[in-house]
């Protein structure tokens, strides 16, 4: 059924999010530290565990890959929520410091990708 | 009539926005194609958005764009960050394991790096602006890594509601930037494969910017770029108003 995909997702959120609120606590905080990234790490254990045994229907799966489609038209309402006027008001100070950042970001992808294991280029062409 | 349609629509926002995104989306892809798909769909979807957002400001004074006015205001749900978070779970479906091995050393050092690096940054042009002060420096700072340190580290340190506010300020100019400024700059930057989406991930942090900016550029590498940036706000928090704030204070005094 479509519904065990979407649950199968849901509880490694659930999961992921009682992590990162946990690993927020220890450190003092009172948030979430991580806790998709770790949703995202179970689900792609979870279900390749499924998968190799034959576990997850075709159905199961769909119930995930809908969300996955939806993703781009969520992006898209969740951009047109943002506060964009006060980031077109709030002067110079926040565009220096936010272009500037994002700016050193660009020149820092090449430098810092090449850390990885060189093996990760051909796979692109897939 | 029209109150009737208007009653209609404002019953189920949640449907309402479905049906908006749909009407953007494929307006958004048919601009796309008249541009032989040089700019992608989703960029410009992506842009409508954000236009809609400014608009929504504009007409409303408030601060969550078109989801103010109240015939939008399931943008919010359909944007927030409950369905937000739960897509971006979903992309990881389908990730491979050995391609998140490959990416992981070098994510977690653009992780490290740009923290430092964007608090320096949001720290330095605080001072040029005349906030001397380390509080306010520091909370300027984490506005820098994003838009949600800045306020959590103000808070922690006791800064003004200005400088929180300028601190957020500095964190949406980026993730904004961040959306808009990828799909042209990924090409000069060699953001083509999964690892260096997991290192752009990492560097950018603002998981919006990234989710935004990646699904507009290719939206295969978006699980590697969201997995990475999930920890950034996570991490700055925890650095900014501890460690961040003690080295500014060390150098600047309060």
């Amino acid at each position: 059924m479509l519904i065990y995909g979407v649950a199968l997702m849901g509880g490694c959120m659930l999961v992921g999010t009682f992590i990162g609120r946990t690993i927020g606590w220890l450190v003092g905080l009172n948030s979430d530290v991580g806790g998709v990234g770790i949703a995202m790490l179970l689900l792609v254990v979870v279900s390749r565990y499924l998968m190799d045994r034959e576990k997850f229907s075709k159905l199961a799966q769909d119930g995930i890959k809908f969300w996955a489609a939806m993703y781009i038209p969520i992006v898209v309402a969740m951009a047109a929520s943002q506060n964009v006027v006060a980031a077109f008001n709030a002067g110079a100070l926040a565009f220096i410091a936010g272009l500037g950042s994002v700016a050193a970001g660009f020149l820092l992808i090449r430098p810092i990708a090449a850390l990885s294991p060189k093996s990760a280029e051909p796979s692109l062409a897939e | 009539m029209l109150d009737i349609l208007y009653t209609t629509l404002n019953k189920v926002p949640l449907i309402t926005a479905f049906v908006t995104v749909g009407i953007i989306m494929w307006a958004a892809y048919a601009l796309g194609k008249m541009t032989n798909n040089r700019i992608h769909g989703s960029a410009i979807a992506i842009l409508i958005g954000l236009i809609l957002a400014y608009i929504g400001g504009t007409i409303t004074g408030e601060k969550k764009g078109i989801s103010d006015i109240t015939l939008f205001s399931g943008f919010a749900l359909m944007g927030g960050g409950m369905l937000r978070d739960f897509a971006i779970v979903s992309t990881a479906f389908g990730v491979k394991l050995e391609e998140l091995k490959k990416a992981g050393l070098a994510g977690a050092v653009a992780l490290v790096v740009s923290v430092v690096i964007a608090t320096v940054l949001g720290a330095a042009t605080a001072y040029a602006f005349g906030y001397t002060s380390a509080v306010d420096m520091a909370t300027i700072g984490g506005g820098t890594v994003t838009f949600i340190v800045g306020p959590v580290t103000g808070a922690a340190l006791g800064a003004s509601s200005e400088v929180i506010a300028l601190s957020v300020a500095a964190g949406v100019v980026k993730s904004i930037a961040v959306m808009i400024l990828t799909p042209f700059l990924a090409k000069v930057a060699g953001l083509d494969n999964p690892a260096a989406a997991a290192v752009y991930g990492g560097l950018m942090g603002t998981t919006s910017g990234v989710s935004a900016g990646l699904a507009a550029t290719d939206p295969k590498l978006v699980p590697y770029g969201a997995l990475t940036a999930t920890f950034y706000t996570g991490f700055g928090c925890l650095v900014v108003p501890s460690v961040g704030y003690m080295a500014l204070l060390a150098l600047f005094g309060n």
